[in-house]
């Protein structure tokens, strides 16, 4: 299987590998997946508590190149952006902007569960609803 | 000089040795007959070469030239050593025995048999990937026509305890199958010595080229004989219809020749540099060998990294060194290896898999450089592990409640 240019350069140089303080009242934690199905994604966020923006986002990932590409990905797109809007990536757009083929359509599926995950987290965190969202058709 | 990439997949298949590739050539041009035709010399020669590889090949594994039958490769020769059994030895009975590591060759044509009438009992490994030998003897039963176990594992290498199963299948007259596509050429075979039945190997697992293998069908004590499931000219005693593929026979008997000369040697050097390579690898910190370690092929290795994903891993080096893994995301069905779970490998460390298969031409400069790049990159997968993160603070993984899709 030949990958694409894109996702060779998020698994060379992955943008924003790390780890946030996840008992920061600000921090933001999803984790998703599991061991079993070759796949986890750990990824944080951290909110700016004055702009209520997204300062920071960290991702860890057990899984292929192409799931490691959509969570590094995920964590680029997420910077700057608030929470409200960060529920809103899709992930047919991480697959666009990485050309998945169509057998990796479920790494990108499993980036967007960690980011409105991660937002939850956060939601749960702050006093606020965490949001409902319709299971995602994996596989 | 090292020259990239470095192929280290030889169980997938190897390069075709130049001796070779040399032996066949003329068969392609000059020497181009059909070798059924009788009445010219260009027939002659084109039957005089097969009968000629047939020796060679024979030779290899202890066999009478007369037992050899061509096909198109191991697949075939496992279909026809499961079908032409279980339809020649019909009145005998319908049941056959195999394991669960398996080629899928052998399993598929298995499940293909079952619709047909066929009972099969699937004996599971144990933890190293061999058969225990006192299920195999109580799995026998009146109805068994069929004992089929590998020689020698692909994805893990190991070696079954043949003799024994054979002895066992001979005690209560039941014809031995063994699918040697990996042994034969890398071990010493001996179908006498072995107390094979029907045996299925393959020119380009050693050295030779595609598209060419053989069923060896033993002919005295006992007489065996399939049915045909090429039907046709009649041809390998009718057994197996379809022109000869001369210059591909020509390859096989050549490869077959030369692991003859070469094997004792090419063994003991490739077993010392796999035994390098694994050693080093194994110092990493959660590196799991797959199989067992004493029952197994010279020139394979299989581990596991745990808390690091196999597809992720082979990225960090696939351009320069060739590999396989046991990873799900490495295979058409998205499923992890059959053979690591039979093994009983959770999910998890069946996906951490690589598959290091050394061959003749593999030196040391490049098992030095694979050490070097495999280390590295498990190391630099590790720091983007959540898994290995957790695990380093001493948290136990099992207990966590994984979001399931």
């Amino acid at each position: 299987m030949a990958y694409s240019e894109k996702v060779l350069n998020h698994y060379q140089n992955p943008q924003n590998v790390g780890t946030l303080d996840k008992s920061k009242q600000n921090v933001g934690t999803g984790l998703v997946g599991a061991p079993e199905c070759g796949d986890v994604m750990r990824l944080q966020i951290e909110v700016d508590d004055t702009t209520g923006l997204i300062k920071d986002a960290r991702f860890k990932t057990f899984g292929c190149g192409s799931a490691i590409a959509s969570s590094s990905l995920a964590t680029e797109w997420l910077k700057g952006k608030t929470i409200d809007e960060a529920v809103k990536i899709d992930n047919m757009e991480i697959v666009e902007e990485l050309h998945l083929p169509p057998v990796k359509i479920h790494c990108s599926v499993l980036a967007e569960d960690a980011i409105k995950a991660a937002v939850n987290d956060y939601r749960k965190k702050n006093g606020l609803p965490e949001l409902k969202f319709e299971e995602s058709v994996v596989h | 000089m090292l020259k990239l990439p470095i192929y280290l997949d030889h169980n997938a298949t190897t390069p075709c040795d130049p001796r070779v590739v040399e032996a066949m050539i003329p068969y392609f041009t000059n020497s181009f007959g059909n070798a059924a035709s009788r009445n010219h010399p260009f027939g002659w020669q084109a039957e005089e070469a097969v009968d000629y590889a047939r020796e060679q090949i024979a030779r290899l594994i202890g066999a009478d030239p007369k037992e050899i039958i061509f096909t198109s490769g191991a697949t075939e020769a496992d279909n026809l050593a499961l079908k032409g059994v279980f339809e020649m030895y019909a009145g005998k009975g319908n049941h056959i025995i195999t394991c669960n590591i398996e080629h899928k060759a052998v399993l598929d044509t298995c499940k293909h048999l079952e619709k047909e009438g066929a009972e099969v009992t699937y004996l599971k490994v144990t933890d190293d990937g061999l058969i225990d030998l006192h299920e195999l003897e109580a799995a026998i039963r009146p109805t068994t026509i069929l004992v089929a176990i590998m020689y020698a594992n692909n994805e893990i290498g190991t070696v079954m305890p043949i003799r024994e199963i054979s002895a066992i299948a001979k005690k209560k007259g039941v014809l031995v199958f063994s699918d040697a596509t990996q042994a034969v050429g890398k071990i010493p075979v001996d179908v006498n010595k072995d107390g094979i039945d029907l045996m299925a190997f393959t020119a380009h697992k050693m050295y030779g080229p595609k598209g060419i293998g053989a069923l060896y069908v033993r002919r005295k004590n006992p007489r065996v004989k399939v049915t045909a499931q090429m039907d046709g000219g009649g041809h390998e005693r009718g057994m197996r219809s379809g022109t000869l593929n001369v210059p591909g026979i020509v390859g096989f008997g050549k490869a077959c020749e030369l692991c003859y000369n070469e094997m004792a040697e090419e063994s003991k050097r490739l077993s010392a540099l796999r035994d390098k390579l694994e050693n080093e690898l194994m110092s990493i910190e959660e590196a799991h060998l797959n199989g067992s370690k004493e029952h197994r092929l010279p020139h394979v290795t299989n581990i596991s990294f745990k808390f690091v994903e196999g597809e992720g891993l082979l990225m960090g080096f696939n351009k320069d060194i060739a590999v396989s893994s046991g990873s799900a995301c490495t295979s058409a069905s998205l499923e992890p290896s059959y053979v690591l779970k039979a093994l009983g490998l959770g999910d998890d460390l069946a996906h951490s898999s690589l598959r290091f298969g050394l061959g003749r031409f593999t030196t040391e400069e490049q098992i030095d450089y694979t050490i070097e790049q495999v280390s590295k990159t498990v190391n630099r997968l590790r720091e983007m592990s959540p898994l290995w993160e957790m695990y380093k603070e001493g948290i136990d993984l099992n207990t966590i409640e994984w979001a399931h899709h």
